[in-house]
């Protein structure tokens, strides 16, 4: 009796299992497979109509932008894959395929032209290969446009922003007292420079892991030069891990000239400055094991910084460093501000140069930026009164002047 | 001379950048500095190189302090030069891909490299926490409301956030903590971010034009006027 339930009860088990899995596979399997419609061999897609290709404005004449109506079978559901798209050159009669655009799409910007040449685009509707009688555009030359009047706005805001600044410049020149607000992170720059040399230890200086074309980075390298000046009178040791090569020499001819400066070209020495690596987290761990080995009794990070500003802060933070950061990117600024003493926030290192010399032409620069941040509270405080009157009275002039605001302020590539 | 050239290449570059935007026809200029500005730092990677070796080379020879971290570098450095460069271990030989499976190179990527720095960067979790201890005590108001709105969105972005005030009516959905954590994030905390970065956005332009102008020249190791 036993023996008679065995193969019963393993084909109950095993076997029966493994066939309904292995029939669910195929089945699987069978729908991921591609089902040519009966149909797709005979059936050819409807052409689509009236493409249209026109020179796509405010560039250097190497743009045409192609636009159609789709073909008639191009439904949800449609039998149609999509467009072929075919340029020809008319001088020389030479048809390029660009691409197949989806279903559904009526629209493609040609970017790969040549200004001054005649080009006209065939379209043919597509479907399971089969392919419909192509549908000719207009012949269409692209022209180069001298001014780019969509960025009026962009050209108008600049305008105001670098005349104000060079006016205060030239204001600043003929004598005028300007009124600086104090930076604190500044004015404590000179205190933790002393703190070094009463402790006698090192200076520890980080520019950013960014290179030369970072604006951040030059702003670090301009605060450097007023450091390094401090530092060549003091006689304290500065070391400079960097994580650029172009960084490393830019930094050793500022703290060179510095030591020139203070008449002690001899106390300079290259290897205050060196490389480590372009490697983000390399960097880290390196300059990490400096802090640590060290100790040095200030920490300046100033430059661009990302994921390992807070490895950084931290680590200065626990072997007891005062710390001063700055830099531009605002989603490291709260670690920096948690772990340093003093934080340069945003727009303040690019101030700090010009604070720093005291000179009148540079803190005319600082006066003619605060008319930017003037005209951004105005147009701030317009834009969201607008919008709120807008939506409160539902009015469609103010609704149209909002818009206006929004466009004005938009910057279109 | 020395100090007039460098501030009439910026002054020349500086302005083309800022013009190829305005004017199409000269908006390949602007790439065209671009990549000049990646050769240059071409080179300057040999400076870099050079520097790292004979820093390290020094400090080895003459048995300095910490020495023992100087012959790792070299090794490290010289090692995978000599992968990257002769593709060492390589099935398509010397014109195969520098990165192609298998070889020495990648193999010293994927095994070492990736893993050290993924070490460094797990470290953060760490000063995250130590940082945020020091920040978050409730010292004066405003750190009093900085501990607030961190224990709102930590709480938020939790499921006991939506276990604990889940069962609040729509109509005070403000009340309900993941909603809060949410309107913190894109009302007060985006409005101040946007604020930081407008100033520095006039804070670059500002920045720019002394330095195109040649009013700031300190990043020449020079006093200005």
């Amino acid at each position: 009796m036993k023996d008679y339930h065995r193969p019963q009860l393993l084909f109950q088990i095993f076997i029966l299992p493994l066939v309904v899995i292995l029939s669910l596979t195929s089945a699987l399997t069978a729908q991921e497979q591609p089902v040519i419609p009966a149909d797709s061999i005979i059936h050819i897609p409807a052409p689509t109509s009236n493409v249209v290709a026109v020179d796509y404005v405010y560039d250097r004449g190497e743009t045409v932008e192609l636009t159609w109506n789709l073909s008639p079978d191009d439904t949800i559901g449609g039998r149609i894959d999509g467009y072929e798209l075919t340029r020809i050159e008319q001088s020389t009669g030479k048809m390029d395929t660009l691409e197949v655009i989806p279903a559904g799409i009526s629209y493609y910007k040609d970017d790969k032209l040549t200004h001054g040449h005649k080009y006209a685009y065939l379209i043919r509707s597509v479907y399971f290969g089969a392919k419909s009688s192509p549908v000719s555009s207009n012949i269409i030359t692209p022209s180069i446009e001298i001014i780019n009047w969509r960025l009026a706005n962009l050209f108008a805001i600049a305008f105001i922003l670098c005349g104000s600044v060079i006016y205060f410049i030239a204001h600043a020149k003929k004598g005028k007292k300007l009124f600086i607000r104090k930076i604190a992170g500044l004015e404590a720059i000179d205190e933790a420079i002393g703190r070094a040399t009463e402790m006698g230890r090192p200076i520890l200086f980080v520019p950013g892991i960014n290179d030369m074309d970072d604006v951040q980075t030059i702003a670090g390298i301009t605060l450097l030069s007023r450091v390094a000046k401090v530092v060549a009178d003091y006689d304290i040791r500065i070391n400079m891990p960097v994580s650029r090569s172009l960084v490393m020499t830019t930094a050793r001819e500022t703290i060179k000239e510095a030591y020139i400066g203070a008449g002690r070209p001899d106390a300079y020495n290259d290897d205050m400055v060196r490389y480590i690596t372009d490697e983000q987290f390399g960097y880290v761990a390196a300059v990490d094991g400096i802090m640590v080995r060290d100790k040095p009794a200030t920490c300046f990070y100033l430059g661009a910084f990302f994921a390992e500003s807070l490895i950084l802060a931290e680590t200065g933070n626990s072997i007891g460093a005062i710390q001063i950061a700055g830099t531009a990117q605002p989603a490291q600024l709260p670690f920096f501000v948690a772990a340093c003493d003093y934080t340069l926030i945003g727009e303040e290192l690019f101030a700090a140069s010009a604070y720093l010399s005291n000179e009148p032409k540079q803190l005319g620069s600082l006066k003619g930026q605060d008319v930017g941040k003037f005209v951004a509270m105005i147009a701030i405080v317009i834009g969201v009164l607008i919008a709120t009157l807008a939506e409160l009275t539902g009015s469609s002039s103010l609704e149209n002047l909002s818009e206006f605001m929004n466009r004005l302020f938009t910057i279109v590539s | 001379m020395k100090r007039k050239i460098p501030v009439l290449i910026t002054f020349v570059v500086g302005s083309v950048l800022i013009l190829s935007v305005f004017f199409p026809p000269i908006e390949t200029w602007g790439e065209d500095f671009s990549i000049f500005f990646d050769i240059i730092a071409v080179f300057a990677f040999f400076l870099g190189g050079g520097n790292l070796l004979r820093i390290h080379t020094k400090k080895a020879i003459k048995r300095q302090k910490d020495w023992g971290f100087s012959i790792v570098t070299v090794l490290g450095f010289i090692i995978m030069l000599i992968a990257g460069l002769f593709k060492v271990w390589n099935d398509g030989g010397i014109a195969g891909d520098v990165a192609a499976p298998g070889s020495l190179f990648q193999m010293m990527y994927n095994w070492i490299f990736t893993p050290l720095g993924a070490t460094m960067y797990a470290l953060l979790a760490f000063f995250v926490a130590s940082a945020s201890y020091r920040a978050f005590r409730a010292k004066n108001v405003g750190a009093t409301i900085l501990l607030v709105a961190s224990f709102i969105i930590l709480l938020g972005r939790t499921p006991l956030g939506t276990y604990v005030t889940g069962w609040i009516p729509k109509s005070l959905s403000i009340f309900n903590i993941p909603d809060l954590a949410i309107w913190i994030m894109t009302a007060p905390n985006l409005a101040g971010q946007r604020a930081i970065m407008i100033g520095i956005a006039l804070g670059v332009v500002s920045m720019s034009l002394r330095l195109i102008l040649g009013v700031e020249r300190t990043y020449l190791g020079v006093d200005n006027e």
